[in-house]
């Protein structure tokens, strides 16, 4: 039996997992297990309240293993770590078991199958916990220089960010010259201050600063090392090749602009133009707008193109910032020519926060919207006069029909990933369904990434309008600099380990290793495999190779893998 | 407990899954938070990389009462190992020589490659596997 006192908290995860999994029965099914000592269940686990109902229990009760049941460990592993951490309990005896991602939402069909399962995962939880043993984290210690990939408004906002905060940083633009696609904007909202000249600025803050290493026409194109050490090489012109070491990589690479296939609104033929087209043609002209020679009058906008599609096609996501650009695009060619004509075509208008003051400013400037379902969207045409002719069937007039002639058709379109795969390469980033670089968790952990100390920022992890950007872009200075002006970081000690009573020294596990982690050292008397504890990266590669069973992988050992074996096969009845 | 189970849980191949933190984790995870369905009698383990099992755990697991073993690969996008797959590939060969041995049928073991993004992928496979399994019989015979 175990000698170890645990306790084990089920979370309720307001109804997330309790709604699927019966968690009073579940408790009672786990509260005998051996080593249990406390077994409660809780409305929400990571509230205050019930983490410092945990942090008295182990006081109290001088629990020596802690296990929690709830969402993913991605989630909340070092929030329950932390508990166990001011509680005096060794962090490396808590478990956590996910019934949330694994369990009652997978099996939100089946409750009965749902309960029976979450106790078979919490008494793996409970056995393997019954076998950890205190570790203390590796420390290795921190460069103080941060890679920011991409100097558009995100990365150069970035670089001045780290910079104050005293770190060297490295910025990189594969372009001629940074700014991005704010470089190219004109006046913009909500301060009437135009892109070019925020990026002016910007960039003259870049330059001010000694700390700040700007290339442009450059790449990153290797990548080696680990979180607060990383050796990284940017190619520069196509040719030099500039090695240089840095803690953090910051990656704001941007966004594309969604083009529109041949024909699709009539996107090709003459008047048929993007958003980006529309904005640069209303930004380059003085007094009244002309498209080819000819004077604009009529402007119809179509929405959503290219956005919102079908599930199963490439963009099923909303880009957030279109519905925005295209009424300040209106309101901004309304102030050049104030007799135009305009008309939006949308699904559906979200000009989300203070842009809902521009939507109502436009529908008073007599700037009209015309709903159009999206299963019958707008029809263009070219027509005889050389105008183009637009159909649509308006929602908000009981379908009506209304045939527009319009010097001009706008497409509303979205952001889309850029090609990035070399750069996705380099660094190994996951990317998501939609094509974007992937963060641990949108809300959680908005900039991390699973790839420890490379952070996203700005448009490459998902359409963001420019402040938004901004902001992200601080989000990931902070979480970078909070690691790097520690001086150090904690990795886990969940490291390769050789129990020298059965080692006989045959060299496999040595070779086994790309890290050149495993050497050799005298054990009474003779050689046995010795491994590094700073080099070894705790991936278990060599435990299988050894011929005699002689290396563990702490946190994942043979004893404990199989009693978690053994305790996900007990009955349950 | 046991008269609330679904007659149909009960008969379900008990799958246990080796996983890895960092890739197929997050894929399962997914799975999870976008509400696709599999079945219930499979469970997960989740390790730093699957070059990492050692094969014996596999046998054991059939042996003591699972039907199948399925290891959701990190394959190329394995960040510890650049031969990951290779590394896996030899474990599982290793695994099999020991299942013939003991008289389990090959396919109560399958490996696949499963990404940080690929809930549908899992989705779909696991359900195959437990067919297969599931017309295979117990593990456990009489």
């Amino acid at each position: 039996m175990s000698n170890k006192k645990i306790g084990v908290y089920i979370c309720h995860c307001g109804g997330n997992i309790s709604d699927y999994v019966d968690v009073e029965k579940v408790r009672e099914a786990v509260a005998g297990e051996p080593g249990v000592e406390v077994a409660k269940t809780a409305m929400f686990t990571c509230s205050d309240a019930t983490q410092q109902e945990m942090l008295e229990d182990i006081r109290e009760k001088n629990l020596d293993g802690l296990v929690v049941a709830s969402c993913s460990p991605k989630l909340h592993l070092f929030t329950f770590r932390g508990v166990a951490k001011r509680a005096g309990l060794n962090p490396y005896q808590y478990t956590q078991v996910n019934v949330r991602e694994q369990c009652s939402w997978t099996h939100t069909d089946d409750p009965a199958g749902a309960t029976e399962k979450a106790i078979r995962l919490i008494r793996a939880g409970i056995a393997r916990t019954n076998l950890t043993e205190p570790l203390e984290p590796i420390v290795v210690n921190t460069v103080p220089a941060v890679l920011v990939v991409g100097a558009g408004i995100a990365g150069l906002r970035a670089a001045v960010g780290l910079a104050d905060l005293g770190l060297s940083v490295w910025l990189v633009e594969k372009a001629a010259s940074p700014g991005g696609w704010v470089a190219g904007f004109g006046k913009m909202y909500p301060y009437d201050r135009s892109g070019s000249d925020l990026i002016s600025q910007l960039t003259a803050e870049v330059k001010k600063r000694n700390n700040i290493t700007l290339f442009t026409n450059a790449e990153l194109v290797e990548k080696s090392g680990s979180i607060g050490d990383f050796n990284v090489v940017i190619r520069v012109n196509g040719g030099e090749e500039i090695k240089a070491n840095v803690g953090a990589v910051i990656v704001a690479a941007g966004f594309d602009a969604y083009q529109p296939g041949d024909g699709e609104y009539g996107y090709g033929t003459d008047g048929v133009l993007t958003l980006p087209e529309f904005k640069a043609l209303v930004d380059s002209s003085d007094g009244r707008l002309m498209y080819q020679g000819r004077e604009v009058k009529d402007v119809v906008y179509i929405y959503c193109v290219g956005s919102r599609q079908p599930e199963g096609e490439d963009r099923t996501y909303c880009s957030r910032y279109c519905c925005n650009a295209a009424v300040h695009a209106a309101l901004t060619a309304l102030e050049k020519d104030p007799g135009l004509h305009q008309f939006h075509l949308f699904r559906d208008i979200r000009t989300y926060g203070k842009f809902e003051l521009l939507y109502n400013q436009s529908r008073e400037m007599g700037v009209r919207y015309l709903k159009f379902d999206e299963n019958e969207p707008p029809v263009v045409e070219k027509d005889a006069a050389g105008k183009v002719k637009v159909t649509v069937k308006d929602l908000l007039t009981y379908s009506e029909e209304v045939e527009i002639r319009a010097d001009l058709v706008v497409l509303v379109t979205g952001m889309v990933p850029r090609e990035n795969s070399g750069l996705t390469d380099v660094l190994k980033l996951p990317v998501g369904r939609d094509g974007f670089f992937n963060e641990i968790h949108p809300k959680l952990r908005p900039v991390e990434t699973v790839v420890d100390g490379v952070f996203i920022c700005g448009t490459c992890q998902g359409p963001k309008n420019s402040a938004e950007s901004v902001a992200s872009a601080l989000a990931a200075v902070t979480q970078s600099a909070s690691i790097l002006k520690k001086g150090y970081v904690e990795l886990e000690p969940l490291i390769a380990a050789v129990n020298p009573e059965l080692c006989q020294w045959c060299g496999e596990c040595a070779q086994s290793c790309p890290y050149t982690a495993i050497g050799k050292e005298q054990y009474q008397g003779r050689e046995v495999a010795a491994v590094n504890r700073a080099v070894c990266k705790g991936c278990g590669g060599c435990a299988p190779v050894c011929p005699r069973n002689a290396i563990d992988l702490k946190g994942y050992t043979d004893a404990q893998v199989r009693s978690m074996i053994d305790a996900f096969l007990k009955e349950t009845g | 407990m046991a008269e609330k189970m679904s007659a149909k849980d009960k008969d379900l191949p008990k799958i246990l899954v080796f996983s890895t933190n960092n890739i197929s984790d997050p894929g399962i995870d997914l799975a999870g938070s976008s509400h696709m369905h599999y079945p219930p009698s499979v469970v997960v383990l989740s390790m730093p990389c699957t070059s990492g099992i050692k094969p014996e755990w596999i046998l054991y697991a059939l042996e003591k009462g699972f039907d199948g073993v399925f290891i959701a690969a990190d394959g190329e996008e394995c960040a510890y190992l650049s031969d990951c797959t290779e590394r896996s590939g030899k474990i599982v060969a290793r695994a099999q020589e020991m299942l013939q041995e003991k008289g389990f049928e090959p396919q109560r073991l399958r490996m696949s490659a499963i990404c940080s993004v690929c809930a549908e992928p899992f989705t779909n496979q696991i359900k195959e596997f437990s067919e297969t399994l599931q017309n295979l019989g117990s593990a456990r015979k009489g």
